[in-house]
């Protein structure tokens, strides 16, 4: 008892202590409305020295300024190449004045690979498997951009199957790329959630692709005529878990994020692109679909047999960071229906092109027949020759317009293989959204085009 | 969809894609060089492909240099997309574009000797030497 009554008294002495500092009045107490001003008023600029004194800047500097220098003199600062919210290893030099950014160039080149010489020394065949590591975040798509080049070049049809295999995988890639470009782009907002959560429902897609072509990325499994494999038993249940499971994640992702007051803060009215600007820079995909202007490969220039599908092309008019991330949810929807419809109408019958100068012959045909055996030992040594010509093909990449130019002359070897990456052209566009808006919005601009740096740098 | 293609010369090049731009083509998608080395005189050909949304139509222009000093004129003004493109012919092939705004080497360093997509530029002339890897001589 008694214990308690000093500790008492002496916590009521301290307390008054600490309201003697607060107010620096003995009468005053926690109450805000009770304080004296006085006591917050900082020193009164006359005394100049003494606050120099106080607060130790009162330094002897015989260093001496240039009088053509001013405080709001232009700062030129680098950002990357390794920086989380570059995204790979993209470099910015930004010209700071104060906060806001006033002039930015965009450095690439850090992971050039020369992959367009590498693919004139490729035949056709093992094409795809350079063009596949180019968009590291949809291999697929670069697969088939390939493989519909080298068919326009020769001529053929590939099998009602192998396409209806092709829109499936390439649909469900873009489910996983836009996933990808959720995760990243809500990290670099600070969404750290939004990080684990997209990951963790790409991986449904990974294991699948993981099933069926036998890698993560990088599959090469889109090739000229058609296929490399057929759809793996019971894929059916796969697609249909990740059909189901998918729309309810994306639930709770616009739970979190569509009226959240940070997020939107932070991404509403910042970065905008408008419809001309786009046209100017050759934005394409999401980032032009958010300014407000309604293009879609899959619906214009329809390949593959997409045009037989039934989707929407979801377009905002805002043109700013928010609506970008909005388009990419709302396509993910739209993937899901087009998997869906290509899940239940899967026709029966060969998944590659049953030309034998381009596809090689099953294994066991080998010790049957000779021709069998000269066809396999031609295509795998020499590869099948390409009439003369050129073509350029162009599909609906996660990021745009993803076109592929070859040049054949006549032999197995593209004479020149040229891709257009939707990112490379795409990043032009990023000094136009960075100019004139404060730095802390430019994490956010460069994750809203989303670049991958292999598409940029090939 | 099959582009349609026009082929022209260095001096109409810039007149052409000046009434292009008039016609409708908002965008022009993708530029390229082809190096025809001692298949073609003259032995550089430059692809741009163009893509009008409203027409939903697509036009390949397809131009030949002929100029000594692989010089044609920079379409930069017009499209300002063609930026990056330019300066990648610029960086793989040694085309100049005149009237280019920042005609540097974009994805080689910038001390980099030759114009790594030519034809006569061999893919292994730097030799790779690996880490602990023996010495072959």
């Amino acid at each position: 008892m008694k214990n308690n009554k000093t500790k008492k008294s002496k916590l009521s002495n301290f307390k008054n202590k600490l309201d003697f500092w607060a107010t620096n009045s003995e009468e005053g107490g926690w109450n805000i409305s009770s304080t004296d001003e006085g006591s917050q008023k900082m020193l009164e600029n006359e005394n100049e020295k003494q606050i120099k004194i106080q607060t130790g800047t009162d330094v002897v500097d015989d260093f001496v300024i240039d009088e053509d220098t001013s405080d709001d003199e232009r700062m030129i600062v680098n950002m990357g190449p390794q920086h989380p919210s570059t995204h790979g290893v993209l470099r910015l030099q930004a010209e700071l004045e104060g906060e806001v950014v006033r002039r930015v160039k965009p450095i690439i080149g850090y992971l050039h690979t020369g992959m367009e010489k590498t693919g004139e020394e490729l035949n056709y065949f093992q094409g795809p498997t350079n063009t596949t590591r180019m968009d590291y975040l949809s291999p697929l798509f670069n697969e088939l951009v390939f493989s519909l080049t080298t068919e326009k070049l020769i001529g053929i049809e590939v099998p009602k199957r192998a396409e209806t295999i092709r829109i499936l995988m390439t649909e469900l890639n873009r489910v996983s790329s836009h996933l990808v470009a959720l995760a990243t782009g809500g990290m670099d907002i600070g969404a750290l959630s939004m990080m684990i959560f997209g990951f963790r429902e790409r991986e449904l897609i990974l294991n699948f692709f993981e099933k069926t072509t036998g890698l993560r990325m990088n599959h090469n499994f889109i090739r000229p005529g058609g296929v490399a494999a057929d759809l793996p038993d019971g894929w059916q249940k796969d697609v249909e878990e990740i059909i189901k499971i998918i729309p309810e994640k994306l639930q709770d992702y616009d739970d979190m994020l569509l009226d959240n007051p940070i997020w939107k803060g932070r991404l509403q009215n910042v970065g905008i692109l408008t419809t001309e600007e786009c046209f100017a820079y050759g934005v394409t995909g999401p980032s032009l679909r958010a300014s407000g202007y309604s293009w879609d490969l899959r619906k214009s220039q329809p390949y593959s047999g997409i045009e037989n599908y039934e989707f929407d092309v979801p377009t905002l008019t805002e043109g700013d960071v928010f609506a970008r991330w909005r388009v990419k949810v709302l396509e993910i929807f739209e993937s899901l229906k087009i998997i869906e419809q290509a899940m239940h109408n899967m026709p029966k019958g060969p998944y590659k092109v049953q030309d034998k100068k381009i596809t090689p012959p099953p294994r066991k045909r080998l010790d049957e027949s000779m021709e069998a055996l000269i066809h396999h030992f031609k295509i795998y040594t020499e590869g099948f020759k390409v009439p003369e010509g050129d073509a350029y093909v162009a599909v609906e990449s996660p990021r745009g317009e993803l076109g592929c130019y070859i040049v054949s002359d006549g032999s197995a070897k593209p004479y020149r293989m040229h891709v257009r990456g939707p990112s490379f052209c795409n990043l032009q566009a990023l000094p136009v959204i960075m100019t004139d808006s404060p730095i802390a919005d430019a994490v956010a601009a460069i994750a809203s085009l989303d670049p991958v740096i292999g598409d940029v740098d090939r | 969809m099959n582009p349609e293609i026009i082929n022209t010369t260095t001096e109409e090049y810039k007149e052409l894609i000046e009434s292009l731009k008039k016609d409708g083509f908002e965008m022009m998608v993708d530029l390229t060089v082809v190096d025809w080395f001692r298949k073609k005189e003259p032995r550089f050909e430059i692809v741009v492909q163009f893509l009008s949304t409203s027409k939903n139509s697509r036009k390949t222009i397809k131009v030949f240099v002929n100029d000594e000093d692989l010089t044609i004129p920079s379409i930069t003004d017009i499209y300002p997309s063609s930026n990056f493109y330019e300066r990648e012919a610029y960086d793989m092939f040694g085309i100049v574009f005149a009237d280019h705004p920042d005609l540097t080497r974009i994805l080689m360093p910038d001390d980099w000797e030759g114009h790594p997509l030519r034809k006569n530029y061999g893919s292994g002339r730097i030799p790779v030497q690996f880490k602990n890897a023996p010495k072959v001589d």
